[in-house]
């Protein structure tokens, strides 16, 4: 179950031709793809792609009905392999990721597709992670349309140039033989706007009915020689098909006057940062009438060398807005333009920076540095010669005073706990190196923890240790989540470790589903999943592969165990990988799996306890050792009314779910006993009321009767 | 109020265009509102466009949210996918340092109408200082003032909470309330009552929000504001005898110097409730002393009396297993819980204490004899070490685990014989020696001395690290003693002991004093 449903809005996807459809990117693709009528969608979820693939997982059946099969691949690789289908028979099929790192994994099978080629179109849509939010490394994966010659869309960020770049991909795969990649960025996946709709379509052949007619053609496998064959077949054939299909279908745009002095060139996906940067400046209006001449790449490679000639042609200087680096559209225009003897000087990076997202004071800032360069009289008056520059406003210096919020685990997280215990584990016996991997737990290199030295790649913990595979006086630590250990830990992290008896500790983070990629199911999941199947114990996995000490923790917030187990892992005699599977359930997914269940219970009179932790003021002393170990966002402080005390006590606030790691910290820890935990039982039975109302007899009187002889102050 | 300047000349293209940027943290609800806002505008005739970074950053993350409308017209209009600097007409920040993050960023111009909630989420890095780590709201404030067009601000997560909502309502409520909307405030009702959940509650806070930020045209300070202004005198129950007693030793608190009455009223009253009245008399023994070398100092500001009421309260009243006991089985306790929790007509309460004394605070309530005996020998720490090497859980809404701690409070008339305030009082009185001492060649620095104190706090290791801490600051007075920068340093020092737990500023510290005075 992920963490967002989208049961309400995938009902749009049903809509015909005329009806106009409202909402957010990522559905407005999932209906693109069913209006071009494609076969089979696959896909690894991962921001920004992750509610592509909730949003599929939602639409299951809607699509079932239309004959689409969906396949909730185990990575980006197994996604990209499923375009194999595509190779041989008519079929569209589309695969979507997180790019660049889905990627990366994915890039074996793209290259051995992109060598053979397709016969039905096949669309690999990439989410690019870049700027700001962003959890990866910031890499561009227009390198790796390049290297493969796929052929890479980039449209223009608004939801009818997103879905008709769905359509023209189809076709543009199938009119070269070539799988086409389109990018779209974070905040056009999430932009909420609106198209017209058209009907969905049936594949006009099934997988099903591939199945049960296969075909294949030997010149299609990459394998020498039709390998060699395939190297010529991409530039003799499939390129030049290509160009053409560009150029006939107008793919790329061409907005404001014809002629001018100068000119921009753009990615699709800066259009409308560059259109905002001109109607600041007074060169544009709402609507795209553009005073400067603009040729839009909706499709970034290949580019077409004589549109770019052409709209070169008699302007002194072009600025290419292009995002990232390296600068690979702006090398290649300056390559184009060069052999065909072009004059216009050509800008991009330098005006415009080589590095950074670019956001709208960038664009402005970059924008208007080119049009004073080359066209002056186009800038408004105030910008071209300003009265006094320096009377811009002063704003205060906040630096500092603002602090860092970076992401941390969520309130009630059951990883928190199992870094509590790391913690604890190092204060007997020493720092360790810890290699962390991709998911939630990675959160545990930030305050309050500090601990894990590197990140590899998703379900590379264990692998990122295995250099540390000699004697030493300490073993390292190596941690991976269950969506890692499944997307590849099993293999590169467990399989290595016991082949290379790697003689260190590998700790499973389990907590049910695929956590940070928004609560995908997996195969350890616990949950009832009606099209795919779960319940796969990682302890069992572990085992088949020959590991042979294996722990598991059952509840995490055993802040205690966690130290024991690691301690024991860390010293035992034992040699090999030691493998600690510590498992509870994702508290964001929890919550939102029981809280609606707790509710209706307590208002249909069941018995219901709900937990809380509660902080005794008057016994904490304000030293934050507790937050120190926590970091949960309802542990917080407040400043007491009390001009004894110097510093704030700590306090729980309402949004406390009860999981009892504060209190597991301050037992195992030795902290302090201001700790409680308070249930409130709803709708008690009647003998459990009359029990505990003769307790508060007892108790109440007791407390009378001490206070009825000492001195009792009241504020 | 700033000039109002136009940003990068004129606005014209994008003319009549309304850009909108919330800043919430992770989980605050910042998608609802502005799904909110998306529908509000799109039924009122606009074109709306609303992005947002999600991903990881959510996970209680600072987080920003999009939106840009146009009245409705023949063409679709091109509009940006994210806020840019100087270039923002309504900045929401769900939280008061998110709205200082939207000033640095540049979303908040002379163009910007900035709407804050005025409560604090604490960051963990706030959090985590093992003294005061909080930071100041004020320049955010005045910042916010300074930026903006307009600065509306109040405690919207109090009104979301009083009304049984999120803070996405009540922001919702001061959006409309700031007006800087064209919608109605009952556009934005319907779109509450469209959205179909949670719609009472939400309706409640939106209408708070609402108020809110109309009722309260100036910035209402922050949340905690009232925290330093020292309560009312305590309403004061018991036996006539004690309760005249009680009076007695108050009038003898009021013969203070003016400046410390408060702090030794409220010390007093600390240290009666702690132990008896017997020990409030003691307590104000040892104030008395520094109150005579005040006034022979002749200074009329109390710091060094008011100082010493501070810290021999908080010396006296030492934390150990007794008064955490009496604390934690008091009527009164029981009713705060009972608040804090909510337990509702019919409910039920099961309170479980987490407790985790160690062997050495279990040998500090035996009677000093037999407690120095057992640290002093193996064979019966290791019994009681063994007996108390886990935590216990206390049920204290059962007699079974309200009875302990109801008899260990008990002990508490015994409390002067048992080894532990032996050990307490031998420090806390070579201490006030110290600063009795100095007090005579450097006023400041037996003021600051006597601060140390708040260095010495918490439990078992927590407090064993609090105490070698105090020592290690007041073991740079050798060195500091005869300087005329000496209180300053000794201050200094002590914010470097609070900067973190295992003390490294405050190691480098002390070697920074330790130069001071070494020959050049």
């Amino acid at each position: 179950m992920a963490e967002r449903s989208f049961a309400k809005e995938v009902q749009q996807l049903k809509i015909g031709a005329g009806e106009e459809f409202r909402g957010e990117g990522i559905l407005a693709i999932t209906k693109a793809l069913l209006q071009c009528g494609v076969g089979y969608v696959g896909g690894y979820q991962g921001a920004p792609i992750s509610h592509l693939m909730d949003v599929l997982a939602d639409a299951e059946e809607i699509m079932s009905d239309l004959g689409v099969h969906l396949e909730a691949s185990a990575s980006e690789a197994a996604a990209g392999a499923t375009l194999a289908a595509s190779v041989h028979y008519p079929i569209r099929g589309a695969v979507a990721w997180k790019s660049t790192v889905g990627t990366n994994v994915a890039s074996d099978a793209l290259a051995n597709l992109a060598s053979g080629g397709v016969l039905g179109g096949a669309l690999i849509i990439v989410g690019e992670d870049y700027g700001e939010g962003s959890s990866i490394m910031q890499e561009r994966s227009h390198a790796f349309a390049m290297k493969s010659q796929i052929w890479l869309l980039d449209p223009r960020p608004n939801l009818e140039s997103i879905v008709k770049a769905v359509e023209d991909g189809f076709e543009l795969s199938e009119a070269t033989n070539t799988p086409v990649m389109l990018e779209v960025r974070i905040r056009s996946c999430h932009v909420h706007g609106r198209f017209k709709a058209k009907d969905n379509k049936r594949p006009t052949m099934t997988v099903a009915e591939a199945l049960e007619n296969p075909q294949r053609d030997t010149n299609r496998i990459v394998l020498p020689p039709a390998s060699f064959g395939h190297e010529q077949e991409k530039i003799k054939v499939r390129w030049p098909k290509a160009l053409e299909f560009i150029k006939e279908r107008k793919l790329n745009e061409h907005f404001g006057p014809d002629e001018g002095k100068v000119g921009i060139v753009c990615q699709g996906g800066m259009y409308n940062g560059v259109m905002r940067a001109l109607q600041r400046l007074g060169l544009a209006d709402l609507y795209g009438a553009s005073a400067v001449p603009i040729y839009c790449l909706n499709v970034t490679y290949p580019l077409i060398r004589e549109e770019i000639v052409d709209f070169c042609r008699g302007k002194d200087a072009v600025l290419v807005v292009e995002e990232g680096q390296p600068e690979h559209i702006e090398q290649a225009i300056g390559d184009i333009l060069y052999k065909a003897g072009g004059t216009a000087k050509l800008e991009g990076k330098g005006i415009l920076p080589m590095a950074g997202e670019y956001t709208g004071a960038v664009m402005l800032a970059g924008l208007t540095d080119f049009l004073r360069a080359y066209q002056p009289e186009l800038l408004p008056a105030q910008e071209r010669s300003p009265n006094d520059p320096e009377e811009r406003v002063e704003l205060p210096d906040l630096t500092g005073k603002v602090p860092v919020r970076p992401a941390g685990f969520c309130t009630g997280c059951p990883e928190r706990p199992i870094f509590a215990g790391m913690k604890l584990m190092e204060k007997e016996l020493g720092e360790h190196h810890v290699a962390a991997d991709i998911g939630c737990h990675l959160f545990s290199i930030l305050p309050p923890f500090n601990i894990g030295a590197t990140t590899m790649g998703y379900g590379l913990g264990p692998a990122s240790a295995s250099a540390f595979n000699v004697k030493a006086k300490k073993r390292p630590i190596a941690v991976m989540g269950d969506g890692g250990f499944w997307h590849n830990g099993l293999t590169s992290g467990i399989g290595n470790a016991v082949f290379n008896q790697q003689d260190g500790v590998i700790l499973v983070v389990d907590n049910y589903y695929s956590a940070a990629t928004g609560g995908q199911d997996i195969l350890s999941s616990r949950a009832d999943n009606r099209s795919r199947s779960t319940r796969h114990p990682i302890e069992e996995a572990v085992k088949g592969l020959g590991v042979t000490w294996v722990r598991r923790i059952d509840r995490t917030y055993d802040v205690g165990k966690v130290r024991d187990t690691l301690t024991e892992a860390l010293t035992t005699e034992e040699t090999g990988p030691k493998v600690i599977v510590a498992s509870s359930e994702c508290m964001l997914n929890r919550q939102r799996r029981e809280k609606p269940l707790v509710a209706k219970a307590i208002k249909a009179g069941k018995r219901t306890v709900k937990p809380r932790f509660g902080v005794d003021e008057d016994v904490c002393t304000g030293d934050h050792a507790c937050i120190r170990l926590s970091g949960c966002p309802s542990l917080s402080v407040k400043t007491l009314d009390d001009p004894l005390r110097d510093d704030p006590v700590a306090a729980i606030d309402s949004s406390c779910v009860g999981c009892g790691n504060c209190g597991e910290v301050a037992e195992a820890a030795v902290l302090c006993p201001s700790f409680y935990q308070a249930d409130v039982i709803h709708n008690p039975t009647p003998f459990e009321t009359k029990v505990a109302s003769w307790r508060r007899a007892v108790i109440g009187w007791l407390q009378r009767r001490r206070d009825r002889r000492r001195l009792v102050f009241a504020r | 109020m700033n000039v109002h300047v136009e940003p990068g000349g004129a606005r014209g293209g994008a003319a009549g265009v309304i850009k909108l940027a919330i800043l919430a943290v992770g989980g605050q609800g910042g998608g609802v509102v502005t799904s909110w806002i998306v529908a509000l505008a799109e039924a009122n005739g606009y074109y709306v466009q609303s992005t947002s970074v999600p991903g990881v950053a959510q996970r209680t993350g600072a987080t920003i949210y999009y939106v840009e409308m146009v009245p409705e017209g023949e063409a679709t209009p091109i509009l940006s996918l994210m806020p840019a600097a100087g270039d923002v007409d309504i900045v929401l920040a769900a939280e008061l340092m998110e709205a200082g993050r939207a000033i640095q960023r540049g979303f908040v111009s002379a163009q910007t109408t900035l709407i804050a909630s005025s409560h604090r989420a604490y960051a963990v890095a706030e959090k985590a200082a093992p003294g005061t780590g909080i930071l100041d709201g004020a320049p955010i404030l005045e910042a916010a003032e300074a930026a903006s067009l307009r600065f509306l601000s109040a405690d919207l997560e109090r009104v979301a909470v009083a009304n049984g909502s999120v803070i996405s309502a009540s922001l919702f409520g001061a959006l409309a309330g700031s007006g800087a909307l064209p919608f109605a405030k009952e556009a934005f009702e319907a779109t509450i009552r469209a959205s179909g959940k949670g719609v009472g509650p939400s309706l409640a806070a939106f209408a708070a929000g609402f108020e809110a930020v109309t009722a309260s045209a100036p910035t209402p300070a922050m949340g905690e504001a009232g925290a330093t202004t020292p309560a009312e005198a305590p309403e004061v129950t018991g036996p006539a005898a004690l309760r005249s007693e009680w009076a007695a030793l108050c009038a003898r608190a009021d013969e203070l110097p003016s400046a410390a009455r408060t702090m030794a009223r409220r010390g007093l009253e600390k240290v009666v409730d702690y132990q008896d009245l017997l020990y409030g008399a003691e307590y104000l023994d040892r104030v008395e002393i520094f109150a005579a070398l005040d006034r022979a100092s002749g200074r009329t500001d109390g710091a060094l009396t008011e100082a010493a009421a501070k810290a021999i309260a908080n010396a006296m009243a030492y934390d150990d297993v007794i008064r955490v006991a009496d604390l934690k089985v008091r009527a009164s306790r029981d009713r705060r819980v009972r608040r804090e929790v909510g337990v509702g007509v019919g409910a039920l309460l099961n309170v479980t204490e987490y407790m985790h004394p160690r062997a050495e605070e279990i040998c500090a309530v035996m009677p000093a004899g037999i407690g120095t005996y057992v640290l002093g020998h193996r064979w019966a720490y290791g019994i009681v070490e063994r007996l108390f090497s886990n935590g216990r859980r206390v049920r204290t809404d059962r007699l079974r685990g309200f009875l302990p701690l109801y008899g260990l409070a008990a002990l508490r008339p015994m409390r002067r014989r048992l080894l532990r305030h032996r050990a307490e009082v031998a420090h806390m009185e070579a201490w006030l020696a110290t600063a009795q001492r100095v007090a005579a060649s450097d006023h400041d620095l037996a003021v600051e001395i006597l601060r140390c104190r708040r260095l010495v706090k918490g439990y078992s290791d927590t407090h064993a690290r609090g105490l070698s801490k105090f020592d290690r600051v007041l073991s740079a007075l050798p060195l500091l003693e005869g300087r005329a920068d000496a209180a300053a340093w000794l201050s200094r020092l002590r914010a470097a002991a609070l900067v973190d737990e295992a003390g490294e500023a405050l190691d480098g510290a002390l070697k920074t004093v330790a130069t001071l005075d070494a020959p050049t």
